[in-house]
């Protein structure tokens, strides 16, 4: 992938439309929404609440389910860069079912959403399952396989540490982060699903920590996500030792789609002006120790 | 943003199942933008505003039956006013509804009428006892109505009140109102796209337009932040009039 800006899971990649957009926006790549094994409405509303330099969600995963998902693959690579199909599952079984039911250009395993019971993070909280996981998905399947990790456990290393020994050919971090709004009128939590997740400029610290971490200890590549708005965002989690971004809550800015456009014409000149390459970027903050 | 608490001060019951709802604050609204209704523990829905400091609701489902358990001095939050509204432009225009699509209109032709714009209203209903703000409508221009049943007005769906006038005399047309029927002007209005606009409805989920829940085939809009009111043109060879999606992005 020559541009390493992405669409991340969940953001607007619903529809092939949505992802075809995003591809010719100018992301390098898009991820889906999660799918699982059958369609899913999601919680109820409010779904999203604006906080204090972020938002929190609980979508509660709609989705159509993989038996209605690869009309919308097919169409999101009429956009002309590769499709991830980011999945979701209740353990290794529906995994593979997934997977093996759609053609996609990737899978992004979700062991992280952080507010679907029985799914997600649920699961991805321990090493031993992330391992499974991933090791099964590998065997079924030829296309790259990424792991998305949650940052809501003591450590995110072991858990990328886990999805490398299962055969993953990366990482992604960070989901959201667990979170609550509660509407001070009334008393009442704000989202449908009383918790959700945290994402925007709030948690970027936060995924650059993570990154940080995982790039020091893995040999596989690391995608870093969280917070990401600008190319100085994209620049800093890259020099946190990220191998690719993904943009996610930024795409509700202003700027919406067009964000893409000027975070990566924004690190290409900062590039040109520090007469560096995006792989002598990678990990810079790392060599001061 | 947060939903901001909007306390209920006045309930007006237009027909049997459609209420007006007003409320303690100015929305300043652009005609045409919408609000997301959280209606405490039960859901957040979004709804056009019909006054600057109201909604006008259908009763339809679990939602609408909650906001129409509401009482005076009750209260909901709210979220808005989102979105794209409608554009006035021109001299004379014409306001083509269906049903409680009629809301977001009146607030626009008054706007309109303000302006010293000329207003003509076309508004199709099932009987005439869903009839909703005749008064609004007819203090501001003509007012044509059509009902299903011939129970008021011209008999038929407001397309056949649309043969009454021609659509060329006017400068835009703006539309609210149930899928068909918009569907269906804009057919009747060959090569005036451009001056057309409509307020669609799709699933809102976030309303801010990211997750993916309103986008349309095959363009990508989404309707929630770069609608609701859409140009004619932009919906040419869409999903609009064909189908739309359900909240598990299921084409219905
Ligand atoms: C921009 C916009 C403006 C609207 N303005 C008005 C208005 O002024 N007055 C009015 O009465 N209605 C309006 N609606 C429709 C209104 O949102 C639905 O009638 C309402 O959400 C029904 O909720 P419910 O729980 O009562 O019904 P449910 O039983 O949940 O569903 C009944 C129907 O309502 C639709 N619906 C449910 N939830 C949503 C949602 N989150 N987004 C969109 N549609 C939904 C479903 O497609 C279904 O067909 C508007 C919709 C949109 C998108
Ligand atoms: C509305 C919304 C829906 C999301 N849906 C998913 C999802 O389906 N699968 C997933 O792995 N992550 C999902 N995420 C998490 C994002 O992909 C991303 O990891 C997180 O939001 C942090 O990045 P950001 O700050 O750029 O948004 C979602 C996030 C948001 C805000």
């Amino acid at each position: 992938m020559k541009n390493p800006v992405m669409l991340a899971a969940g953001i607007l990649g619903t529809t092939g439309a949505s992802l075809k957009r995003a591809a010719q926006s100018g992301a390098g790549g898009v991820v889906t929404k999660s799918v699982g094994v059958a369609p899913r409405e999601g919680h109820r509303g409010p779904t999203v609440v604006q906080v204090e330099g972020g938002l929190l969600n609980a979508m509660g995963l709609p989705n159509p389910s993989y038996h209605n998902f690869q009309e919308e693959i097919d169409i999101g690579r009429e956009g002309g860069v590769p499709v991830v199909a980011s999945i979701f599952g209740s353990g290794p079984e529906e995994f593979v079912e997934v997977a093996e039911g759609l053609e996609a250009d990737g899978f992004e395993l979700n062991l992280s959403c952080p507010h679907a019971e029985r799914y997600g993070a649920e699961i991805g909280c321990e090493a031993c399952n992330v391992e499974e996981i991933t090791r099964t998905v590998k065997e079924s399947v030829a296309v790259p396989v990424w792991v998305k990790l949650t940052p809501n456990v003591a450590d995110i290393v072991g858990l990328g540490l886990a999805a490398q020994r299962g055969g993953a050919d990366g990482v992604v971090a960070i989901n959201t982060l667990k979170a609550m709004a509660i509407d001070v009128e009334s008393g009442r939590p704000i989202l449908g699903n009383r918790f959700g997740g945290l994402s925007g400029p709030a948690i970027k610290p936060v995924a650059i920590r993570c990154v940080y971490d995982l790039a020091s200890a893995l040999e596989i590549p690391v995608i870093g996500v969280g917070g990401v708005s600008s190319w100085q965002d994209a620049a800093e989690i890259i020099m946190a030792g990220a191998a690719g971004v993904q943009v996610g809550t930024a795409l509700g800015g202003v700027e919406g789609y067009a964000v893409f456009r000027s975070i990566t014409e924004g690190l290409s000149s900062y590039l040109d002006r520090k007469g560096m390459t995006l792989e002598e970027l990678r990990g810079l903050a790392r060599r001061f120790s | 943003m947060r939903p901001k608490n909007a306390r209920i001060v006045e309930i007006v019951h237009e027909t049997a199942s459609v209420r007006t709802l007003r409320f303690d604050l100015d929305l300043d609204p652009v005609p045409g933008q919408y609000l997301m209704v959280w209606v405490r523990e039960v859901d957040e829905v979004p709804m056009s505003i019909s006054y600057r400091n109201g909604i006008t609701v259908q009763l339809v489902g679990e939602a609408t039956r909650a906001i129409f358990d509401l009482e005076v001095g009750d209260s909901l939050g709210l979220r808005g006013p989102l979105g794209n509204g409608f554009v006035l432009s021109g001299d004379r225009i014409l306001l083509v509804g269906g049903g409680v699509g009629a809301a977001p209109l009146a607030l626009l032709g008054e706007a309109a009428s303000e302006r010293g714009m000329e207003v003509s209203t076309l508004l199709g209903f099932r009987c005439c006892n869903d009839l909703i703000f005749r008064e609004r409508f007819e203090r501001i221009g003509d007012l044509v109505i059509t009902t299903d049943d011939g129970s008021e007005g011209i008999c038929g769906r407001a397309s056949a009140g649309l043969e009454r006038l021609n659509p060329r005399d006017y400068d835009q047309i703006y539309l609210c109102g149930p899928e068909p029927m918009m569907a269906d002007v804009i057919g009747r209005c060959r090569g005036m796209e451009t001056k057309i606009q409509a307020s669609i409805d799709r699933y809102f989920k976030c309303g801010m337009g990211i997750c993916g829940s309103c986008a349309i085939d095959p363009t990508g809009i989404r309707v929630c932040v770069e609608g609701p009111v859409i140009r004619g043109d932009q919906l040419a060879g869409t999903e609009f009039g064909r189908y739309r999606r359900g909240p598990n992005g299921l084409k219905k």
